[in-house]
């Protein structure tokens, strides 16, 4: 019969060995999410403007970042990088591009969607105002695209959250190797992998929550 | 000089020709109304007046400015072209005064605090004052429409350009937004309008341009227009929607 004993999980031992990982991760997903969000959004315009070397590379990076294991990515690009610029990267700066890099391809699909979910009309009142390009996109069709797409792209990131777990492949210190580090020294794993586990559930539903919210604050009048 | 000028434009999609050899002008002050049955090319060739629109042959020339000149600057020609289209088009992320203030201030250069007061103006000229600070979905089409009319004039545009403006509104709302399009071409305004509201055209058209599968058929005085069409496909048309 299997028992279990919290006990040793004291405030301090959380501060000391999950605290550190738990903010690196939320970090991660963060500055993914961002990053991820305004790169991926600059291949979905490409990928719709009318110039083939614009669209062709866009496709070929989308295409070819969502057909590799995101596992294999964050792999591959910890150990290429140092050969290429010469100097270790460090695991975590290494998560953190790679994440970007990887989230923005699937992003940049919601952004596609989104932005081909604005009637054409509102592209012409832009431009017959005299709007250029830029702000037409910037000021009419973005700012929509962003806002029907709201839901989809939170549920992306709470995947991202759940996603940067696999960082452990190059030994980043996120949330799961806190907790799998203190089972360690403690000789509790199942315990400290069930309280990762409720953590994640914790911080990907709150995640959830606080999108519905959102959502309803800058809801489209229609 | 006329302030709309359009010399044998002619477009294809594909292999499919919408537009054939059309030429037309519209002088300084004049109001003319583009009519014909759907898919005679009104709507393109309006769309062609301010470059939505690309064309692959002729010429057209607003106040002057070559259209199709790859070299022309063509947002800063459409600042002062102003447009209303069938279905609104305003905004539905911003209330009715950013809508108005938007271009305004990110186009013209002109400041938040002008542009709002310049807004409210308008919209005082329409009658929606006291919808300023509501959304494009919070009013009725009748109500877009004349709130998509404001901000067309709130560019101080040289001449305004009607695709077909109330063929999305319930009957009831047609009248609302016609008013307020004769009301503007009795101060003047340069307009070219499509539109099937005959009774509009009666009233302030100086000019009927009637369109047939790509090609301007009948391009008369409204007199003579209404009194006797010469095209058989014109007559065929007018006693159609003038008597149903």
């Amino acid at each position: 019969m299997l028992t279990l004993d919290f006990g040793f999980l004291t405030p301090a031992v959380v501060s000391s060995y999950v605290l550190k990982g738990f903010v690196f991760s939320l970090q991660l997903t963060l500055i993914a999410m961002l990053g991820g969000i305004a790169l991926g959004t600059v291949l979905a315009l490409m990928r719709l403007s009318s110039k083939s070397w614009l669209t062709l590379p866009a496709a070929a990076y989308v295409n070819t970042m969502r057909s590799i294991p995101l596992v294999m990515v964050i792999l591959w690009f910890f150990l290429l990088i140092p050969l290429i610029i010469g100097r270790p990267l460090g695991a975590e700066m290494s998560a953190i591009i790679t994440f970007t890099l990887f989230e923005a391809a699937y992003y940049s699909e919601i952004m596609r969607a989104g932005i081909q979910s604005i009637p054409r009309g509102q592209v012409a009142a832009g431009y017959a105002l005299g709007m250029r390009y830029g702000q037409t996109m910037r000021l009419i069709v973005l700012p929509q695209a962003f806002r029907n797409m709201l839901p989809v792209l939170l549920t992306q990131t709470i995947i991202l959250f759940q996603d940067t777990s696999l960082v452990y492949a190059i030994g980043a210190y996120d949330l799961l190797k806190g907790f799998e580090v203190a089972g360690k020294n403690f000789n509790r794993p199942v315990e400290t992998y069930l309280v990762a586990a409720v953590l994640y559930f914790i911080t990907s539903f709150s995640l959830s929550m606080l999108v519905r919210k959102l959502q309803q604050r800058i809801a489209i009048i229609r | 000089m006329p302030m709309i000028e359009m010399k044998n434009v002619s477009k294809w999609y594909g292999a499919f020709q919408v537009l054939t050899e059309c030429s037309t002008q519209v002088e300084k002050g004049e109001v003319i109304v583009v009519c014909g049955p759907s898919g005679s090319g009104k709507s393109t060739l309006i769309k062609c007046v301010n470059g939505l629109e690309p064309f692959q042959q002729g010429e057209v020339r607003v106040n002057g400015i070559s259209v199709g000149d790859p070299k022309t600057d063509l947002p800063k020609l459409r600042a002062h072209v102003g447009m209303v289209f069938q279905h609104f088009e305003l905004f539905p992320h911003m209330s009715i005064t950013e809508n108005l203030a938007i271009a305004q201030v990110k186009v013209l250069g002109r400041g938040k605090d002008e542009a709002r007061e310049r807004g409210l103006k308008l919209l005082d000229r329409v009658g929606l004052r006291s919808q300023a600070d509501k959304f494009p979905g919070q009013l009725s089409g009748g109500q877009q429409q004349r709130v998509a009319i404001a901000r067309a004039l709130s560019m101080d545009p040289i001449c305004m350009l009607f695709d077909e403006p109330t063929s999305a509104l319930d009957p009831e709302m047609i009248n609302e937004v016609l008013d307020v399009m004769v009301e503007l071409a009795q101060e003047g305004m340069t307009m070219m309008v499509v539109t099937h509201e005959m009774g509009f055209a009666r009233k302030v058209a100086h000019r009927v341009v009637f369109m047939d599968q790509g090609r301007i058929v009948e391009d008369d005085k409204k007199e003579a227009f209404f009194g006797s069409p010469r095209s058989e496909r014109a007559q065929q048309f007018l006693s159609k929607i003038l008597h149903h």
